[in-house]
């Protein structure tokens, strides 16, 4: 048997989820979809029963694919039974979703999750008189503490073994008559859906089920187009407003009946906005908070990175030392492994995963979307929206999980755009090269000053790239969530997701790339190498010597600087660059091409044309930045 | 009338949506449809988006959105 979970975002769907989940969910896609959905296995009364998640939709409206896909899933026969996930805080809210769920007719158990939030808003729930009205069990719960869980899942147990059907939702009286005519007329349609909803898509106007029924019964076009005219003379409203309408009226009319208002307790956290949000001290706060971030994710990162480097460091000197001959192919190869395995170790655990929780905590505490809220005017000025920010700041620890969390913005284009923007942030291993050359050998001043470089092309690389993909986005649409204090669980299940993908995905690629890059410069491909990137080298006024840190830089950004000594042949670079070089040279490093790493999780998130795009962008907007600081720099020296 | 005549604080109806159609299914599935009391929450400076009060819920709205939802004033 196996159980979908559906609700709105922000219902606690994915806390119910992980409290029954564990560590052992796997996700998947529907097939030929990039809609996602998570499945775990649970143990209920001896059965073990599938328990799926599937993505939050605000409605089963089927207006985009993720919808579309949702329903496909739930009236197949691959699901038993539904818990619709309600949050008993917003009841009319949810409600609308749960009426397009009976719609389906699929056997429901409704979840009145966040009874705690209801009850301190001063909100009392009719159960018995919900049950009533939908015709299915309702199980009153409080996923986040873990309550009311085992007889919610005992419940859809039997529902689903029954396949109890909860009740159709009956709209008005002229509605009803319509779909009654359209029902008859339907006759010997076949599809997924019900035919009474056959029907009401119909009605509405939705283009996929009326190109499958008109396939199998073109007749249905006139009478369908007769029954829309005269429900638009009727009602003088656009057929799928009225439908809609419908539905919201039904909610609202059940939320009436099932909820008793009570004083509302105004807490701490309705007053949280006045000064999270104050047109003054809300960027001060916005300032405090991603600063505190940042200094505990480097705080952190700095304090493991170092010993476990040095382990690794100990480990490739007892492995050299067991070969008689350390420049032979083999200890060569073995070296690059295990740089290429230290590489991922070195990111992925020092950094990453401290960055990681930390994000889930903002975003599960529900700060994320206000900074949204804050910096939208901003944003728009480079012809942005306020989410976009979000890669944005996340891009100064590491680029990956910047790209991973391009993921919040709907719009394509927008993806599109952060993710470019975002892999030119400098992020903490550009830091390294920076502070080694620049800072160090020409002072801090100098390093400052290639930093409002980089942001400065940055914002103007937004200009341009708005300007060049037209904005088709009408601006924001963003429900800010009721700041909550996350279960512990949810933030650790969300960061061990993101961290297992790229452990998984992109780790292995590093380690090849590592590998093939010391197979290149075991059969001394270098002066190839160089002699590939001299055209480059040559523009930027760099010794042709550069061309091997640079290509191999692609793997890891330190390694533009490590590698730069020795290709030099002296690690004391004031000896080799004048001053010109090294800023030049700083420049280029912070701007070309994103690193493996940032590139596979690009390729995975946005496709390998978009990684193409990125990578010619960087390269071109690194090549004319060079130039920029190159003839900036011969003028101070 | 449209919202961002609403000064902040004041409780308003929506009245109708003057735009797109996907636009349009993004405000409903918010709450923000045609019938409902919302009460203006807030406006972000620098011309930047307001915050509705949706029935106990907060929605952010860009001002180019907020610009052509019409609204009367709750008798």
């Amino acid at each position: 048997m196996r159980i979908a979970l559906i609700g709105q975002p922000n219902c606690g769907k994915s806390t119910l989820f992980n409290q029954v989940a564990g560590y052992k969910a796997e996700t998947g896609n529907f097939s030929g979809t990039t809609v996602t959905f998570t499945e775990s296995k649970v143990r209920v009364l001896g059965d073990v029963l599938g328990v799926v998640d599937l993505p939050g939709t605000y409605s089963l409206a089927g207006t985009n694919p993720a919808e579309r896909e949702v329903i496909k899933y739930l009236t197949s026969n691959a699901v038993d039974v539904v818990i619709n996930v309600l949050d008993a805080s917003h009841l009319s809210y949810g409600l609308s979703m749960t009426v397009e769920m009976l719609e389906l007719g699929v056997p429901v158990v409704i979840a009145l999750n966040m009874m705690d939030e209801a009850d301190r808003l001063g909100i009392r729930v009719d159960v018995e008189q919900l049950k009533a009205l939908v015709g299915a069990p309702v199980i009153p719960m409080i996923a986040s503490k873990g309550r009311g869980i085992q007889p919610l899942f005992v419940t859809a147990y039997h529902v689903g073994r029954e396949k109890k059907l909860p009740h159709q939702p009956i709209y008005s009286t002229d509605i009803e008559r319509y779909l009654s005519s359209l029902i008859h007329d339907l006759e010997g349609v076949r599809s997924y859906l019900n035919p009474r909803e056959v029907a009401i898509k119909l009605l509405e106007g939705d283009q996929e089920i009326l190109a499958d029924v008109l396939s199998q019964k073109p007749e249905v076009a006139e009478k369908l187009a007769t029954y829309q005219k005269s429900l638009k003379v009727d009602r003088g409203q656009s057929p799928e407003w009225v439908i809609n309408s419908e539905r919201i009226g039904l909610a609202d009319k059940f939320a009436k009946q099932v909820i008793q208002q009570g004083a509302r307790r105004i807490t701490f956290r309705d007053k949280l906005d006045d000064v999270l949000l104050h047109p003054a001290f809300g960027y001060v706060f916005l300032v405090l908070i991603l600063f505190g971030f940042f200094q505990l994710v480097y705080a952190i990162g700095g304090l493991i990175e170092p010993p476990l480097m040095g382990l690794f460091d100990q480990l490739e000197v007892w492995l050299l030392s067991l070969f008689t001959d350390d420049s032979g192919f083999i200890p060569q190869v073995t070296v690059a492994l295990i740089q290429g395995i230290s590489g991922g170790v070195a990111i992925v655990l020092p950094y990453l995963v401290p960055f990681l929780v930390g994000l889930g905590f903002l975003e599960d505490v529900g700060y994320l979307p206000r900074v949204a809220f804050l910096m939208d005017a901003l944003m728009h000025k480079l012809g942005l929206h306020g989410k976009s920010i979000v890669p944005f700041i996340l891009g100064f620890g590491c680029n990956v999980p910047a790209i991973m969390s391009t993921r919040i913005l709907e719009d394509k284009r927008e993806r599109f755009i952060s993710a470019a923007l975002s892999t030119m942030v400098p992020c903490a291993a550009r830091l390294a090269v920076v502070f080694g050359l620049v800072a160090y050998y020409l002072g801090p001043v100098l390093a400052l000053g290639i930093y409002l470089f980089d942001l400065f092309v940055i914002a103007l690389t937004a200009k341009l790239l708005s300007k060049l993909v037209p904005d088709e986005s009408p601006g924001l649409i963003l429900e800010m969530p009721v700041y909550r204090v996350p279960t512990l669980k949810a933030v650790a299940s969300k960061a061990w997701w993101r961290i297992r993908e790229f452990v998984v995905e992109a780790w292995p690629l590093l380690i090849v790339g590592s590998v093939m890059l010391s197979v290149l410069n075991y059969f001394d491909v270098s002066r190839y190498l160089n002699i590939l990137v001299r055209p480059l080298s040559w523009l930027l006024g760099l010794p042709s010597q550069v061309g091997v840190p640079l290509i191999f830089g692609v793997l890891r950004k330190e390694l533009s600087l490590v590698m730069l000594g020795q290709a030099l042949g002296s690690m004391d670079f004031a000896m080799v660059l004048n001053p010109v070089q090294m800023i030049t040279y700083a420049v280029f490093v912070v701007f070309y091409v994103p690193c493996l790493a940032t590139m596979i999780v690009i390729k995975k998130e946005l496709g390998t044309k978009m990684m193409w795009q990125i990578i010619g962008l960087t390269t071109l907007i690194a090549t004319l930045a060079g130039l920029v600081a190159r003839g900036f720099a011969m003028i101070i020296f | 009338m449209n919202l961002l005549d609403v000064p902040k604080g004041k409780s308003v109806r929506i009245v109708d949506f003057l735009g797109g159609k996907s636009v349009f299914y993004k405000l409903v599935q918010l709450g923000v449809s045609p019938g409902r009391v919302v009460k203006v929450l807030r406006y972000a400076p620098m011309g930047g988006p307001l915050m509705l009060d949706v029935e106990g819920r907060s929605v952010a709205l860009g001002r180019r959105i907020a610009g052509r939802i019409q609204v009367e004033v709750v008798k």
